[in-house]
Parts: C-alpha cells; sequence; structure tokens
C-alpha cells in the first residue's frame, strides 16, 4: 500500500527569530521552546528571554469535547466486555448498537458545539465552534458509513436502504426549507417550493414529494390528470422490503416493470407540458444529465451516487459498490480535485478499510475518531479478514496513541487508563510511565492513583508514590504523614529515619505528636526496628499513663533486654523507670530490679570506655553522672524492698 | 500545534536550558548569565519564578531535576569546571506566602579541570547518582550515600572517554537482565578518531564500568544523545544529535556463559534524517517515547514519529517566525488547526451552502442545517 505523503505541519513560533537556534523541552502535553545558540564554548550574546509553551493536543481543552471523551469512554468499556466466545451472528446487533451509541455521543456533541456556536458573541469562538461542529459532523459521516458497510454490512436490497438513510440524515437541509415553504401563506407559490419537491424526489422521499405535489395539483385544475399519473408513478415505485417474503429477484422484476412505465410516460410526453413534472419524471429514471444539473440540490458526489443508485441500480451489490461511487465521483466532481473527505468516503466505498483509518488518521488533527473507530472494527473481526497482519498492532497503536493524549489532561487521564487496561502489549509498560507522572498535588489525588496502581500490582509505582510522598511530608515537618506513606511504600530505611526523628521530638519535647498513627501501627510497626521501638516505647507510655504500672515497667525492661531500644536510647528509659520504682507499692521485682541495673552498668561502662570528650560541656556531664547516681539509689532502694516483700510469706 | 503561552525568563543572556521536573509542574532555567531560575505552574496554568540565583561563576550549560522521591533537588554544570547540587529547603511560612523558595547548595564537584557540558541524574533505582562529563574527556560518577544528607557525594567512577565529551545518557531500563548503562558523544569533529558514541556498562563482578561499545558509523561531532524509555523490551533505542539525526537500536546479544566482559550489542540504525540541513543540537523523548524532538542549525524544532510499522516520519516543524509577539491568547482553539485553502472551495461536502448565499442561524436542532459542512483540515497527526 502506498505511503500518502503528508508535508510535516508547520507552526511558526512568533517571538523567536528566523535561523536562530531553538531550545526545547518536552513537558506533558505541551513542548517548551526558547531561543538559544548552541555552540561549543562559553557562547554568550543576548537572545530573546522569551519561553514559549506550545501545545500540541488541543481538543481535551474543550469542555464540550471533553464530554464526546468521557460518553465514549463508557461505550469503548462496554464493547471490551462482550464476550469473545459468543458466535459472530448474535453478536452483529451488539455491535451495530455499540457504533449507533457512538454516534449519538458524536451527534449530541455536535449540537451543544451548535448551540455555542450560534450563541457566542464573539464571532472569534463562533468560528472555532463551527468548524470544530465541520470535523464532527464529517467524522459522523464517514462513521455512518463505515457502519453501513462494515459492521451491518447489508446484502444487496437493504444495502441500498441502509445507504438512503444514510444520505438523508446528513443533507437534512430539505427539512428546513420544507418548513419554511409550508408555512408560508401559500406553499405552493413559494420560491422553494419545487426545489423541497426535487429535493425530495432525489432522496426517494416520495411519499413526502406526493403531498407536496397535491398542493400544487390544486392550484392547476388544467394539469388535474397530469398530476395524477405522476402521483401514481410515485406511489408504485416498488421499495425493497428486507423484512417481507418478497425475494430480490421478484423485487427487481415489480422495479423493471415499474421502471419501464416511467421510461413510456416519458417517451410518450405525458409531462411535456410541465418541466417541473418532467424534471421529476427524468429524476425517476436516473438520468444522469438530469441529475447533474441540479448539483446544487444533490450538495454532493455521494448523493448523486446514492440518488442514481436508487433509480437506476436498486438491488446493487457491495463489490459493485466501489464502481459506482468511482464514477459518481468523478462525473459530480469534475475537474475540481476531491477533497480528504471526498478521498475517505470512496476508500470506504472500495471497502479499504486499512486506507480509511490511515486517511483519516492523516487528515483529523485527533485520535479519537479512528482508535475508537478501529476498535470497533477490530472487535467485529474485520481488520482480520481484511488481511491485514498487523490489524490487532493498527487498533493498539492507535488507541495508545489516544491515551496518551487524554493523559495530558488533568481530569480525563482517569478515562485514559482503562484504554491502556486494553492494550495488550504495551498498554501497561504505557501506564507505568504515564501514571507516575500525574502530578500528586494533594493527598487525595495521591490515593487516587495509587489506588489505580494497586489494583493493577504496579508495585514499583505504588513504592514511589508513596515515597514521594513521604519524602515531601517530612521536607514540610509532617512526621505522622511522611511515616504513614513510608509504611504504605513498605520502606524500612525511611521508616527508620523518621521513628528516629519521632524519638527525637520526643526527646526535646517530651510528648508524642501524631498519637492515633502510632498507636494503631499494629504489625506494620514490624517494618523497621526502630519504628518497632517507636510503637512499642510509646504503648509504655499509654500503660503508664492507664496506671498500669507492672505491665508498662515489664514492657520498659524488655525494650532494653530484647534490644529492641537502641542503646542511645536507653538513658531515657532508664529514666522512664525512675518514677516507677520510687512508687509506693514495689513494682519492679528483685530480679528485674537485677536486670536493670545490668542495663545501667553496661550503658555506663560503654559510656566510660568511650570517654568523656573534650568537646562535650562540663555541666551536660555533671547532668548525667547525677542522673546515674539517682538512678543507682533507686534502683538499690526497690531491690531492698522487693527482696523483703518476695520474702515475706503473706498472712 | 500552536503557541498557547510564553514565559518571560528574564535571563540577562542566552538560556541554554530548559527542564520540566517529573511531574511537569515545575521547571528549571538555566542561563549564560550564570543564574538558574526555578518556576512554579499556579493553579490557572501560569508559570511564575520562585526562585532565581547565581549558581556560577561561567555559563551554566545544562540544569535537571532529580527523581522527587529525592526531594527537591537540581543540579547544574558550568563553563566554570564544576558541576553542583542544589536543594530546595523549605522557608519561613512569610517566603511561602509571597512565592518565594529558598535553594542551597549541598555540594560543588570540582573534580573536572574543564567545561562540564553535561549532567544527568541516574535512573532512580540506582540510587541518588549522577554522571557528569566534561570537555577533558572524562565521564565522573557521584553517588549520595545518605539521600538524607546532599552535602556527601563521593566520586565512585572516573571514566576516561579519550574524547571531548559533550553529553551523556543514562539508559532508563530498570529491568534485571540490564546492567546499568550510559552512552556518551564526543563532539570532537576530528572524524579520524572514529566513533564519537560510546556505550559504558556497570559489571557487577568488578565493579567498575567498562565499554561495550562504540558507535563506530557516527563519526562526526556528537552534540546529544538520548536513550529512549526501555517499554519492556529486549533491546535499547539510542537518539543522536550529530550532523543528521539518527535513531540506533542496541540489540543485546545473548553472552556466552564463561565471559564477563561487558554485553556485546548487535547495532542497528532505525531511522536517519539530514532535513535539520546541518549540525543537529538537541534531541529528546517524550514520556513514553513515541516522539522525539530534535532542533538543529535551521533553527527548527522537527518532531520525529514512528507508525505502527516502525516507519520513522517528520510530523512537525516548530520554526521561529521573528514576528514580533502579539496578543497571544490563552484560549486555545479546539479541534481545529491551521485551516487549510483547500477547504474553503466551493464544492461543500455535504450541506450545499452554495457560495454567496448567506446562512442564516437559525437555533440547531438535528439532522444538522446548512451552517456548517463537513470538514477535514489537513494536518498530520500521522500514525
Amino acid at each position: 500500500m502506498e505511503e500518502v505523503d503528508v508535508e510535516p505541519a508547520v507552526t511558526n513560533i512568533p517571538g523567536i527569530r528566523h535561523g536562530k537556534h531553538m531550545g526545547f523541552a518536552w513537558g506533558p502535553g505541551d513542548i517548551l521552546v526558547y531561543e538559544t545558540l548552541h555552540r561549543a564554548s562559553g557562547a554568550t550574546g543576548s537572545g530573546c528571554s522569551f519561553i514559549y509553551m506550545v501545545r500540541k493536543d488541543e481538543d481535551i481543552y474543550s469542555p464540550i469535547l471533553r464530554k464526546l471523551f468521557n460518553e465514549s469512554h463508557h461505550i469503548f468499556v462496554g464493547l471490551q466486555t462482550i464476550k469473545e466466545d459468543l458466535p459472530s451472528k448474535s453478536k452483529k446487533p451488539q455491535f451495530v448498537s455499540i457504533s449507533r451509541n457512538y454516534r449519538s455521543v458524536i451527534r449530541a456533541c455536535m449540537e451543544e458545539l451548535q448551540q455555542v456556536a450560534v450563541s457566542t458573541k464573539e464571532a472569534e469562538m463562533s468560528t472555532q465552534y463551527g468548524n470544530q461542529v465541520s470535523i464532527l459532523l464529517a467524522i459522523e459521516l464517514i462513521w455512518n458509513l463505515c457502519e453501513v458497510l462494515f459492521i451491518d454490512a447489508a446484502p444487496a436490497g437493504s444495502l441500498l436502504l441502509h445507504l438512503l438513510d444514510w444520505v438523508r440524515l446528513h443533507k437534512a437541509d430539505v427539512d428546513e426549507k420544507a418548513k419554511l415553504v409550508l408555512q408560508s401563506d401559500s406553499p405552493a407559490e413559494h420560491r422553494d417550493y419545487w426545489d423541497v419537491v426535487v429535493s425530495y424526489v432525489l432522496q426517494g422521499r416520495l411519499e413526502e414529494a406526493r403531498q407536496m405535489l397535491v398542493k400544487q395539483a390544486t392550484l392547476r385544475p388544467a394539469a388535474r390528470n397530469m398530476f395524477k399519473l405522476m402521483d401514481s408513478l410515485l406511489q408504485k415505485m416498488p421499495f425493497y422490503n428486507p423484512g417481507g417474503t418478497q425475494t430480490l429477484t421478484e423485487f427487481d422484476v415489480k422495479w423493471r416493470n415499474w421502471h419501464e412505465e416511467v421510461d413510456r410516460c416519458l417517451k410518450d410526453n405525458s409531462f411535456a407540458s410541465n418541466h417541473h413534472l418532467e424534471l421529476i419524471c427524468k429524476i425517476l429514471l436516473g438520468d444522469e444529465d438530469t441529475l447533474l444539473e441540479r448539483k446544487e440540490l444533490l450538495s454532493s458526489w455521494y448523493h448523486f451516487l446514492v440518488t442514481r443508485l436508487l433509480y437506476c441500480h436498486p438491488t446493487v451489490k457491495p463489490t459493485e459498490l466501489h464502481f459506482y461511487a468511482q464514477s459518481c465521483m468523478t462525473m459530480f466532481l469534475d475537474l475540481s480535485v476531491p477533497e480528504p473527505l471526498d478521498n475517505i468516503l470512496l476508500a470506504a466505498f472500495e471497502f479499504d478499510i486499512h486506507q480509511v483509518i490511515k486517511d483519516c488518521s492523516i487528515a483529523l488533527n485527533n485520535w479519537w475518531f479512528v482508535a475508537h473507530l478501529t476498535d470497533l472494527l477490530d472487535h467485529c473481526k474485520l481488520l482480520q479478514s481484511h488481511n491485514l497482519h498487523f490489524g490487532s498492532n493498527l487498533r493498539e497503536f492507535l488507541l495508545l496513541e489516544y491515551a496518551a493524549g487524554l493523559f495530558t489532561h488533568h481530569s480525563l487521564w482517569q478515562c485514559a487508563v482503562d484504554y491502556f487496561d486494553h492494550c495488550p502489549e504495551f498498554g501497561r509498560v504505557y501506564l507505568e510511565l504515564q501514571i507516575e507522572r500525574v502530578p500528586l498535588d494533594t493527598e487525595r489525588k495521591a490515593l487516587k492513583v495509587l489506588r489505580i496502581c494497586e489494583e493493577r500490582q504496579m508495585s514499583e509505582q505504588v513504592r514511589s508514590i508513596c515515597k514521594i510522598m513521604a519524602m515531601r511530608a517530612l521536607r514540610n515537618n509532617r512526621l505522622g504523614s511522611a511515616l504513614s506513606w513510608s509504611i504504605r511504600a513498605k520502606d524500612a530505611a525511611f521508616a527508620t529515619l523518621i521513628s528516629e526523628r519521632f524519638l527525637q521530638d520526643y526527646c526535646a519535647k517530651g510528648t508524642f505528636s501524631d498519637l492515633d498513627l502510632i498507636d494503631n501501627l499494629g504489625p506494620a510497626m514490624l517494618l523497621s526496628d526502630r519504628l518497632t521501638f517507636l510503637g512499642k516505647y510509646r504503648e509504655f507510655h499509654k500503660l503508664y499513663g492507664e496506671k498500669r504500672f507492672r505491665e508498662a515497667a515489664k514492657l520498659l525492661l524488655s525494650l532494653m533486654t530484647a534490644k529492641i531500644a537502641p542503646r542511645s536510647f536507653w538513658m531515657t528509659l532508664l529514666t522512664d523507670a525512675l518514677p516507677l520504682l520510687e512508687q509506693k507499692e514495689v513494682i519492679f521485682s528483685a530480679d528485674q530490679t537485677y536486670e536493670l541495673m545490668y542495663c545501667l552498668e553496661e550503658l555506663t561502662s560503654s559510656l566510660d570506655a568511650a570517654a568523656p570528650g573534650p568537646d562535650r560541656p562540663m555541666q551536660e556531664e555533671d547532668i548525667e553522672v547525677t542522673k546515674v547516681e539517682l538512678l543507682r539509689l533507686a534502683l538499690a532502694r526497690n531491690l531492698a524492698s522487693a527482696i523483703v516483700k518476695e520474702g515475706t510469706v503473706e498472712t | 500545534m500552536f503557541v498557547a503561552r510564553s514565559i518571560a525568563a528574564d535571563h540577562k543572556d542566552l538560556i541554554h536550558d530548559v527542564s520540566y521536573d517529573f511531574h511537569g509542574r515545575r521547571m528549571a532555567t538555566c542561563s549564560s548569565d550564570q543564574s538558574v531560575k526555578v518556576w512554579d505552574k499556579s493553579e490557572n496554568g501560569e508559570w511564575l519564578c520562585t526562585a532565581s540565583w547565581k549558581t556560577h561563576s561561567g555559563s551554566v550549560w545544562r540544569v535537571t531535576w532529580a527523581h522527587p522521591e529525592f526531594g527537591q533537588v537540581l543540579a547544574s554544570c558550568s563553563f566554570d569546571r564544576t558541576a553542583a547540587v542544589w536543594e530546595e529547603i523549605v522557608g519561613e511560612s512569610n517566603d511561602k506566602q509571597r512565592g518565594l523558595s529558598h535553594w542551597i547548595k549541598r555540594t560543588t564537584l570540582v573534580d573536572s579541570r574543564t567545561s562540564v557540558t553535561d549532567v544527568k541524574f541516574a535512573p532512580k533505582h540506582m540510587g541518588l547518582m549522577l554522571a557528569t562529563c566534561s570537555a577533558d574527556g572524562v565521564v565522573r560518577i557521584y553517588e549520595a550515600p545518605d539521600v538524607m544528607n546532599l552535602s556527601q557525594w563521593s566520586l565512585q567512577h572516573e571514566i576516561s572517554c579519550k574524547l571531548s565529551c559533550s553529553c551523556i545518557s543514562w539508559n532508563p531500563s530498570s529491568s534485571r537482565a540490564h546492567p546499568p548503562m550510559f552512552a556518551v558523544g564526543s563532539d570532537d569533529s576530528n572524524i579520524t578518531y572514529g566513533g564519537k558514541v560510546q556505550i559504558y556498562e556497570y559489571n557487577e563482578n568488578t565493579r567498575k564500568y567498562s565499554k561495550a561499545e562504540t558507535l563506530m558509523t557516527v563519526t562526526d561531532a556528537v552534540h546529544d544523545i538520548a536513550f529512549a524509555p526501555n517499554l519492556g523490551r529486549s533491546f535499547h533505542v539510542l537518539a543522536i544529535a550529530t550532523k543528521d539525526v539518527r535513531i540506533f537500536k542496541l540489540v543485546p546479544l545473548r553472552k556466552e556463559s564463561t565471559t564477563t566482559g561487558p554485553t556485546k550489542f548487535e547495532v542497528q540504525i532505525v531511522a536517519q534524517f539530514d532535513n535539520h540541513n546541518s549540525q543537529v543540537w538537541r534531541v529528546s523523548w517524550n514520556i513514553t517515547s513515541t516522539l522525539l524532538a530534535s532542533s538543529g542549525d535551521d533553527g527548527c524544532v522537527r518532531l520525529w514519529k514512528a507508525n505502527y510499522m516502525d516507519n520513522w516520519k517528520c510530523t512537525g516543524i516548530l520554526k521561529g517566525d521573528g514576528s514580533p509577539l502579539t496578543g497571544l491568547s490563552g484560549q486555545p482553539t479546539a479541534m481545529s488547526t491551521v485551516v487549510g485553502s483547500s477547504l474553503q472551495t466551493s464544492q461543500n461536502a455535504l450541506n450545499g451552502l452554495s457560495a454567496g448565499r448567506i446562512a442564516k442561524r437559525a437555533s440547531f436542532a438535528p439532522p444538522l442545517r446548512q451552517l456548517t459542512s463537513p470538514k477535514i483540515n489537513q494536518s498530520p497527526a500521522y500514525y
């Protein structure tokens, strides 16, 4: 397949001088550029000191189009859940209905855009909205045709009926005109009267054409028979009924008979006295020249095509379409150059799905359309049947592009996650790369991102997000938050560091902050030794506060003997033991007191070994010595009372 | 594409580098005026300068952010032969109210005897590490063993590349199958010196970096180099800015179990573009490596994209047009692009709005009326 070579789009950056070097930096959804000079050594020279932010994907910033993205996301997710194992026949109606859902979302969006385009006072904005409507119109037009040809894949007979619906839907200005005509005082004399009648005939809306003709007939009693004849021709035109019992061949015979009758009427000059009716008669015969004379009423080659098929080949087969399409386009456009839209539609008539997708990707400035259409066609197993070995790659490629665009938006990124989930090859790694870049502005947003990662077992991203949050909290001195984030990150080193801070804070202030958190650590306490100690130490304080002295004492002692407490903290622990030792009631048993004494000795001997540093101020040394002496005294006294108590037989 | 916003950077000399932080909410700029500025994005999308300080005693070539797991940390490198590491400290609350932040220098890396041309933090799974390269042809790798104390950086490796170095890039792959790896480029223009891009790989056993590959086909001066995100693939993709833009694929060859030397690679060229006409100065990948941007002597930034068949093409050009800046609209247009003249042909695709007839605006109801017709704007979203 030949590559269409498209010139890359050039974006001019005002303010950067022509021919100067341009530096750049990728951002999320944009690229920054600035004027610079790239030279190897010590470059200086005044440049213009502006940085320009160039956006690439603009659609997502339109609030109305955002609805399109949001709603189509739901349809997309629904489509992905259609069971693979269903027989393809029973799936077809589902696919058609999904296709219609997509189109109705496009239509709803168009309506809204149209309304704001009309109501806005600014001319510039109005044009802008108008442009968007044009693009959506084109998208819906193409989508609808693809639905008829590929998804519904109507056979001969029904095919034309579908095409007629397609043209009627997209060439609806006749209704507008008809309304004006009918509302006028004398419709039959209205300037646009015949345009409306002819337009109805061109679209095969014969019932409506007849009703219009009645108005004219009553005005001209002299030509009554002629009008009656036309009315009967219009009434008699057979339409294929796919639900009925009639076979296609039977229909064909009937249609031919009718066609011959119309031909006879023309030949015997039945309408010669009224050129309007003669024109209609010629249209009913599918006369090319006549049709081409009414180009402005047809307005497009594909309307011309469908009208021609209606009156010449109503049983056209899908495989024959391309031939008629090509010739109609050539005839209708004459010498003017086909626009991208023409080529896309022609490719569809040629059943060249790949070319449709490709041309749409090139011609449309957004991935929404191609991604969703290709996905749907892929589900219909149409990409394979057209012998594109890269079918599913193409689907994934387009979905990834679309989702990556969504990801740059501050709220649409959540929709993008589902698209990535349904891209088996690169979806996950794309999501990993993108999701860790979502700005974690608030704890709430961080939790949202985290949940998405957790649901997908993205352990590295989970760890990283928690670590970022922990670091941020620590930098802002929010120790509790930092601790809970590092517990979530299972970051032992960081948990140790924060526990250390908690203990330092306690030593300095004598109180703990974030009690709730520390009290409810549970098994998370085991993440790091220091955290375990922090939790246990706080437990000691709680027991003490609740006057459960024995339990408190036991815990305090175990913190040292089981080496849970860092050596640097032993003195604080021993000092905490002081009030327990001084209680009237004996709390530490003799054995426990021995152990406390042992701890104190171990601590003081190691302190001695370290030798009093010269930088240590004398005063501090004194306090330490006094403390130790006080402790020794208290321990000795407690030991004495404990021995007495334990030796006393209770009577 | 369209210019959505302009930012008065207010540097007193040339800007050499602009760098986004990991989340794209902050940005740092550096300049020949020896300063670095930090910018924060406000709620309404405006960029506010929250810090500006003199960082070096020479032109500052590059500025780069560490991963936010390590806090708010910047590294810069300069013509003054040093690289420096900066950390933001959470200041007084009234500073915050005034929209100011404080950055303090944590260390100056003074080992180079010539201009330090590039500085890059290693992928975060390696810890807080950074690599510098300098005009004297030495790559230095530093590590901060304690991430809470950024004033301690130790020089872990010093690798002599023999040629004046201009740029360095870490391989971002965190796969266990890929040992730490970086590529270094040389801007020595003497083509007789051979390949200007060298790939170094870390060896677990020797605990040293050793040369794994030299890209022999790149003999002209190299100005920038960039590994693409790995995407879980077994091979690596490397973009190079030399006299043209080149994209290479490095496919690791199966190692024989007995050898302990560095991985050998099969080097494949994926794409080569000379659209910049002359020297190419910068190359850089977007987050998912679906787009490569390059800038060159032609004064353009070009965007390159591969389709699903891995064919690379230029899909966009940014070009200075020198016109003075006039009232940029902050309001981006949606779904519309530069309206080509082809759209204005009289053949109206759908609704037959014939030329000259003025469509009256009436209330809109589906089916659609003649105000608009389906139109497609030709602008490539190349696939």
